[in-house]
């Protein structure tokens, strides 16, 4: 009986505090430490301006049309944004494609204001001095599906293809340096330097990855969307420049996305 | 209600034979799908071509055998012998350079991205994936260690050929390997391959201390 209230409480502690199991006084005291840190971390998130000011963003009428984005349909139908971020990306009736995040902002811009593509794509991440909307919306998008379980669907013919496509792509090894993704993520428990390396196959650590994208970069000082990291991880590659919302950054997302499926959203997350 | 219960019945199982009917892409399909997606969907910036997601006939069967799908022997055998021929050893015989030198190579990360200035030379980045010295902590663990690697597998001439040819092309000893061709491709000039491989193989060098 103790033994298993000691197996209990260690696994307690495993899988991140959950609640009910029989804590030793020690575990407890040691639990409620961590908790006040993250807590503290939480609280002090400037990833919270991003998303205050993305929620503001999402009302406010922009572009020829004068309209706000509070009608776009981003995959729960229109206005819909608590939990969203769980279902993405998907396939969208409207436009025939798989949308990520991202991409469906853009959709909506140009459908619901007036914007052209280009325009809706000319300022994807922030950069000293230059704070961007898109920033600002993923923030406060994906911070409505905080504690929510990632719940992709690969059910329609293209949201499959997407999915195959993306495999390909993660392993595809080109470039003077030979790299793919496979070839920094597909191993467990390596490290690049002193830098762990996540195993994108596997499901624990792709849901570990996933959930927490967006992120304040500490060392940057920006907000970064998935896109972004999609976008790094190919220059440290030696790719070209990955273009924003292109068909490879959603098929190859949609390959992670529902690698992760099951783990908690916890994101905007703060990174180093 | 606008939908009546036989549609319904016949939605449902149009929709149970979507599902069921929805089988994977052959790998061979999603790989030409990906390739001619991926074309499409970069741009060339400084360095960084488009033409960089074109593949060589050994990348090419290296993303095939991958993801579990082992690459049969014959094949490996037959890449790697193809490899072997594309290696240049230096033309004055000297393989050895400085070690110190070689130090600072295996430190410097940078190379090729289109964030970097191609004016500027480009490091080997050897502690991102190998161990090479007591003193550096800060290493990777995609590749072996290289600690005492000459201490332990001689100093001798035949050994300083195949560190040469390894960092040359280390494709031609282990096909499909995650180490870069720094010769090959051009990433190292040969003196910068001399000095590096005089860190694997000089007594002197901290590698075999
Ligand atoms: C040369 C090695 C390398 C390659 C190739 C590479 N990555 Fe990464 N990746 C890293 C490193 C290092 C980090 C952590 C970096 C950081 O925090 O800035 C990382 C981080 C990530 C993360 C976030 C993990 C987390 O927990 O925050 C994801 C997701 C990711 N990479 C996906 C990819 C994808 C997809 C590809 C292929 C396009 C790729 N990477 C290619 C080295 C690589
Ligand atoms: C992206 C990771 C990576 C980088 C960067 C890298 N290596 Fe490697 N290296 C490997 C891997 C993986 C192996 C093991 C597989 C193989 O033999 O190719 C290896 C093997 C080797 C071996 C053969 C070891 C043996 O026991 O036979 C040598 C020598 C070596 N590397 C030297 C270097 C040097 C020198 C550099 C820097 C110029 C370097 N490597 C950079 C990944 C890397």
């Amino acid at each position: 009986m103790r033994k298993t209230v000691v197996i209990a409480a260690c696994m307690g502690v495993a899988i991140g505090f959950a609640s009910g199991l029989a804590l030793s006084q020690q575990d407890k005291s040691t639990i409620e430490e961590i908790e006040r840190y993250r807590q503290a971390l939480a609280d002090g998130n400037p990833a919270d301006l991003w998303e205050m000011r993305g929620e503001g963003i999402w009302k406010q009428k922009r572009g020829p049309k004068n309209a706000s984005l509070e009608k776009c349909d981003l995959g729960l139908g229109p206005g819909v944004v608590k939990g969203v971020y769980t279902v993405l990306p998907k396939y969208f009736a409207d436009s025939d494609k798989v949308e990520d995040l991202e991409s469906r902002l853009v959709t909506c811009m140009v459908t619901l204001q007036g914007l052209t593509p280009a325009e809706a794509r000319k300022d994807p991440f922030g950069g000293p001095g230059k704070k961007v909307a898109m920033d600002a919306l993923v923030a406060y998008i994906t911070s409505q599906s905080r504690g929510m379980p990632m719940k992709v669907s690969g059910k329609h013919p293209k949201e499959r293809e997407a999915y195959d496509i993306g495999r390909a792509i993660f392993f595809h090894r080109s470039g003077p340096y030979d790299f793919a993704c496979a070839t920094c993520h597909a191993v467990d428990n390596q490290r690049i330097r002193l830098q762990d390396l996540p195993n994108l196959l596997t499901a624990k650590d792709a849901q570990r990855a996933y959930t927490s994208w967006p992120a304040y970069r500490v060392s940057q000082g920006e907000l970064r969307s998935f896109q972004w990291r999609l976008y790094d991880c190919f220059r440290q590659q030696r790719f070209p420049e990955l273009e924003f919302v292109s068909p490879a950054s959603i098929a190859l997302t949609m390959f992670l996305a529902q690698n992760a499926n099951g783990g908690v959203f916890n994101a905007p997350a703060i990174k180093r | 209600m606008k939908i009546n219960t036989t549609q319904w019945v016949l939605l449902g199982v149009a929709a149970m034979l979507a599902a069921g009917c929805a089988t994977s892409m052959h790998p061979d399909e999603a790989r030409t799908k990906a390739a001619a997606m991926m074309k499409a969907s970069f741009k060339d910036r400084g360095q960084a071509k488009v033409t960089r997601i074109d593949q060589d006939d050994m990348q090419k069967n290296c993303s095939i055998y991958s993801g579990g799908n082992v690459m049969p022997k014959d094949l490996a055998a037959r890449l790697e012998k193809a490899q072997q021929a594309l290696i240049k050893y230096p033309a004055d015989g000297k393989l050895l350079g400085d070690w110190k030198a070689g130090e600072r190579v295996a430190q410097a990360g940078v190379g090729m991205q289109f964030s970097d200035n191609p004016k500027n030379p480009a490091g080997g980045n050897c502690y991102a994936c190998h161990q090479m010295t007591k003193a550096e902590l800060s290493y990777g663990t995609i590749g072996p260690s290289l600690y005492n690697f000459a201490k332990l597998r001689g100093y001798g001439p035949d050994i300083q050929r195949y560190a040469y040819g390894k960092v040359y092309n280390s494709q031609a000893f282990s096909a499909c390997s995650s180490m870069p061709r720094f010769g090959h491709a051009g990433i190292l000039t040969e003196q910068q391959m001399k000095d590096v491989v005089a860190l694997l193989m000089s007594p002197d060098s901290p590698v075999n201390k």
